[in-house]
């Protein structure tokens, strides 16, 4: 339990698709000029993000590890399939896509309204084949905490999505020099969404040392950290709100 | 230039400046920038991503007649894929310690949006040379801005290029570091990469109000 509390604080904070590693930028930018749609989006990674994760890790480890043929029988526990991950990775995720996009335009009319053009988009977003390529370079264990990492690293690519584009709404209104407007101001405030985002490194566990604490002290930081991203977000916000106020 | 006409060397280089793939058409921003903290990664992605635009152009260009539209993304994904795999395996081979620091960066160029918009909007409907020349200028569009990064935060995070003390040794206070000059420890951190990024469009824009945008 305790390292599923671990994995999902640490995903959604401290290795924040977004902000630490610069994951599915692209549709970020793209996409972040309105907070519905930009909703629209974060949810749909998230969706995706939860599929694609945990059969990527059954793949890994039951095809692709070296080893993982095992299975198979002695004969076959030499190979390592390992240089095939790519190709099959980004292949289960164009199916996934696929399916998902069927699967939820037959039983769900509404929300494939909604999700609709975005679930395409998704194939080619960095963040849905990063999220099964970390997984893969951290080795996480189980299948658990693999559909653990894909649903908390969507919601931390959600959560970014969803400020930044606050952010832009409200800074329609402020007085941004006009080389700067549009997408330079954006990267700029994302540069310093990062920094407010990396104050969370090492708040978990200290440095990257596997826990020792007992649970009620995790219970406690992990209180504390969403205080103070809460608190973070307001921030930002507080700052494009003087600037409206100044204005 | 004999060997290309005015067109076809438009296709090179017009990416490198006001078409530029990261600046201008926002595109590639995602695999790009967690790498920039080093010259030398910076311009071995660039190259990598400029053997896979180049090379997966021309491919896509000479089967752009038959591969039915319905199914074109998950053709493309596997051309890219097949040549990512290989300069993956050749990083491993010739320069591991590279590969490690770049990690899964090396697999994310499959998702880089560049290439995917350079199949879509170029090698599907043109011929193989202007393909392989549209995707060679994008690259380097892409390179350029990427090394751009590279030596700004590598010089002024650590003092360094290609791992090379620069500016004087920081332990022994020699050259820069001997009348109190000191490294900016933010370059090095991710979000910096974000920020120089901002500064370079800032600059471009300054210098051809064209491209400026609404709002």
């Amino acid at each position: 339990m305790l390292e599923h509390l671990e994995l999902f604080f640490k995903s959604i904070f401290i290795d924040n698709m977004v902000f630490a590693v610069f994951l599915g930028m692209c549709s970020y930018l793209a996409v972040s000029k309105k907070v519905a749609t930009a909703v629209g989006l974060g949810a749909a990674v998230i969706f995706v993000l939860a599929v694609t994760v945990p059969l990527n890790w059954l793949l890994d480890q039951y095809l692709l590890r070296d080893g993982a043929l095992a299975w198979l029988g002695p004969e076959y526990a030499d190979y390592n399939l390992g240089f095939l991950s790519f190709i099959l990775f980004i292949a289960t995720i164009a199916t996934m896509v696929q399916l998902v996009e069927i699967v939820v335009e037959k039983f769900s009319p509404s929300l494939y309204n909604s999700l609709g053009i975005f679930l395409p988009l998704i194939a080619v977003n960095c963040a849905i084949l990063g999220g099964s390529l970390f997984m893969q370079a951290r080795d996480i264990p189980s299948l658990g905490l693999a559909l653990n990492y894909g649903i908390s690293s969507g919601i931390g690519w959600f959560l970014a999505i969803l400020a930044i584009a606050a952010i832009r709404e409200k800074i329609r209104y402020s007085n941004v020099p006009p080389p700067l407007r549009g997408l330079g101001i954006t990267f700029i405030i994302t540069g310093l969404m990062g920094i407010g985002f990396q104050s969370f490194g090492g708040m978990l566990t200290g440095d990257n040392e596997p826990p020792e604490d007992t649970t009620p002290t995790t219970v406690e930081e992990t209180e504390g950290k969403e205080r103070i991203e809460e608190g973070i977000e307001d921030d930002e916000k507080a700052v494009s709100y003087n600037d409206v106020i100044n204005e | 230039m004999a060997l290309l006409s005015k067109k076809d060397t438009n296709l090179i280089l017009d990416p490198l400046a006001d078409n530029n793939p990261i600046t201008i058409q926002v595109l590639g921003i995602c695999s790009a920038l967690a790498i920039t903290a080093e010259l030398k990664a910076s311009l071995v992605m660039a190259v990598s991503v400029i053997f896979v635009m180049g090379v997966g152009n021309v491919v896509i260009s000479l089967m752009r007649n038959i591969i039915p539209s319905k199914i074109r993304i998950i053709a493309q994904l596997i051309v890219v894929a097949t040549l990512v795999i290989v300069v993956d395996q050749v990083l491993k081979a010739y320069q591991y310690e590279l590969s490690k620091t770049l990690s899964v960066f090396v697999g994310l160029i499959i998702t880089n949006c560049i290439i995917m918009g350079r199949f879509e909007a170029f090698a599907l409907g043109n011929g193989v040379w202007r393909s392989f020349l549209d995707g060679i200028g994008n690259a380097l569009g892409y390179g350029v801005i990427l090394i751009i990064i590279g030596f700004f935060r590598e010089l002024l995070g650590s003092g360094t290029l290609f791992g090379i003390q620069v500016l004087g040794d920081p332990i022994a206070k020699t050259g820069l570091y001997a009348i109190g000059y000191e490294n900016n420890g933010f370059m090095i951190i991710p979000p910096a990469a974000l920020i120089v990024v901002g500064i370079i469009i800032w600059v471009q824009r300054s210098r051809n109000p064209a491209l400026v945008e609404e709002n």
